[in-house]
């Protein structure tokens, strides 16, 4: 920047260097610059968004029925091994009318989300204190990131042997799953913060606690939020391993009981369905919870373009 | 040690009689990087340096002689090795080359959370941020998001946000060093006016001679490896220059010549 000027020698000050003109209108002069170089924001009208984002999926689902549709014509297998789609959707509705379906899916979702919101709680403090703290971030880093290695069905005999065939079984083995993926993104996240927000943060006055409520945890939200979008997948496989091993009359029917019990009966659009039902659940709160608040998170501080 | 000189003897400043007590005081200050078993080279020997109430301060040298370093020091993000720095009015405000402005914030939100963090109540923060975007030419700016701002509008909002820490010291670390030419001109202009307006001091770090004596009222130049001051210049001139005046530019040329004299010194060794 001080290159032009320092080495500038000529007597003849009359001619001005450019960008010298500061003296007669600044004000005028500093808005024409904004409204030059000022990013504008615009949103995609919603009918782009419906042929961008809605369409290819409804096209692959689409594709994957017909070419299955087409594998049960052809008969390339025994009819009790892959059943047609019209059989699992008549499951469905036969589920439905049992009036059973809603009760099996609320039964596993609401043990997911509880456990997630737990194992929440324990790991966003978990996370702040391996990142933070030197010698606690030596002893459990590695062992968090182990454990996110780990699949998380190895621990369901260990735990039913410590807590019995119960629902606190279920619930540790969700936490085993997801906290470890949700203190390794925060430890991630604030690994991540530019040193520069927390100096700037220093002379602000904002140190200690407040320092990391007010900037450091904010600061960290990008991959706080990535770690919460993989806990809850880890909580959500672990619930089902958990269900489909530790299938017991006594507890309450979820998702993974009811594949488990298809599968007794030998009824393999029943199978089917369940997995569609895992799948489905998983995916819907993926887009409904998680992919609305990374983008907000990402919008809001221009890290993604919008229209996409 | 080489003695400070004053070139342009007891100028007034238009600011009233320096009065007792310096905004801030740097009193034999070191500053050596490093472990204490394998200390590195001083970055900072013997900095000897008052800055009256209201004054407008500008440290001058090369890039690396420590004035990033010097300026981290009075804000009190580090300590030096020896000597002592004092700033009566508590802690300085600082603005850096980057915005540094939390993209997770708006720009008024960025200007509240300064103001929060001094304890000013919630009601009154609202309409005190709007007065300092006010007062930075940015009314209207309230709920701009930051990635949405020109280059100067950043920097604009960062010096909101720094003034609203009501700090008696503002002190920046290039902070229009990554500006293109008019859009720095411009900001040269009004920050000189909020200056004027707000009374409060300035240490104003640069590498550029020209804008060194277009804004400041004292130049302090200092050498590289270590940074020692070498000679002050008090800038007489009246408010507010144009970076052409015939009288700015001799003035940045004689800085120029003792600055060019103080690099060539290092390549001879
Ligand atoms: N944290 C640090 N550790 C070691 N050396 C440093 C550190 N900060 C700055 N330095 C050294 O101190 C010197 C002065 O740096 P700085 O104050 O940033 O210079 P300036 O701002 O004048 O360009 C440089 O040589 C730099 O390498
Ligand atoms: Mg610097």
């Amino acid at each position: 920047m001080a290159g032009p000027e320092t080495t500038r020698k000529e007597p003849g000050q009359a001619a001005a260097p450019p960008g010298a003109d500061g003296g007669q209108d600044p004000a005028g002069l500093g808005a024409g610059l904004d409204a030059l170089e000022a990013v504008p924001v615009r949103r995609a009208p919603l009918t782009e968004v419906l042929i961008r984002s809605v369409l290819p999926p409804i096209v692959a689902i689409a594709l994957v029925l017909a070419v299955w549709q087409g594998l049960v014509w052809a008969k390339v297998t025994d009819d009790y091994k892959l059943p047609s789609p019209a059989r699992v959707w008549a499951a469905l509705r036969d589920l439905w009318l049992r009036g059973e379906l809603l009760d099996i899916v609320w039964t596993s979702v609401s043990r997911g989300l509880f456990g997630f919101l737990v194992a929440l709680a324990i790991g966003t403090p978990l996370g702040l204190v391996v990142a933070r703290v030197r010698f606690v971030r030596a002893a459990v880093r590695p062992i968090l990131s182990g454990l996110q290695s780990l699949p998380s069905v190895a621990w369901v005999p260990p735990t039913l042997i410590w807590m019995g065939l119960n629902d606190r079984m279920m619930y540790t083995v969700i936490l085993l799953g997801a906290v470890p993926s949700i203190a390794n993104g925060l430890v991630a996240g604030i690994d991540q913060v530019p040193p520069l927000f927390l100096r700037a943060g220093r002379t602000l006055g904002a140190r200690g606690l407040r320092g990391a409520w007010h900037i450091l945890l904010p600061a960290a939200l990008p991959g706080y939020v990535a770690g919460l979008k993989q806990g809850w997948a880890f909580a959500w496989r672990s619930l089902m391993a958990a269900e489909i091993i530790a299938s017991s009359p006594d507890l309450g029917l979820g998702l993974g009981q009811y594949l488990e019990n298809q599968r007794n009966n030998s009824d393999m659009a029943g199978v089917l369905l369940g997995i569609f039902l895992i799948l489905f659940v998983g995916i819907a709160i993926e887009l409904l919870v998680f992919a609305p608040v990374e983008r907000w998170v990402l919008r809001s501080r221009g890290l993604q373009e919008r229209a996409r | 040690m080489s003695p400070a000189l004053t070139t342009a003897k007891n100028a007034p400043t238009g600011r009233g009689p320096a009065r007792a007590v310096p905004a801030v005081r740097i009193g034999r200050v070191h500053k050596v990087f490093g472990r204490p078993g394998a200390p590195g080279q001083a970055v900072l020997d013997d900095i000897t340096l008052d800055v009256r109430p209201g004054e407008f301060v500008c440290l001058l040298g090369a890039s690396g002689c420590g004035k990033s370093t010097l300026l981290n020091l009075i804000a009190g993000l580090d300590r030096p090795t020896a000597g002592e720095i004092d700033v009566p009015g508590g802690r300085p405000a600082l603005m850096f080359q980057e915005h540094a402005l939390f993209p997770w914030l708006t720009a008024g939100r960025n200007v509240e959370l300064a103001l929060r963090l001094r304890k000013v109540p919630r009601a009154r923060r609202r309409p005190e941020a709007e007065r300092l975007l006010e007062l930075v030419r940015l009314g209207g700016a309230h709920g701009r998001r930051v990635h949405e701002l020109s280059g100067g509008m950043r920097q604009r909002v960062a010096m909101a946000r720094a003034l609203a820490q009501a700090s008696d010291v503002l002190l920046m670390d290039e902070p229009f060093a990554a500006l293109d030419a008019i859009t720095r001109d411009v900001l040269h202009g009004e920050l000189t006016r909020i200056w004027r307006e707000t009374g409060v001091s300035v240490v104003f770090v640069t590498h550029n001679v020209r804008e060194a004596v277009r804004l400041a009222q004292r130049v302090v130049l200092l050498s590289s490896r270590p940074g020692r001051v070498i000679r002050e210049w008090t800038v007489d001139l009246p408010q507010p220059r144009r970076a052409e005046d015939p009288a700015v530019a001799d003035l940045s040329r004689e800085i120029t010549e003792e600055l060019r004299g103080e690099i060539r010194r290092h390549g001879r060794t």
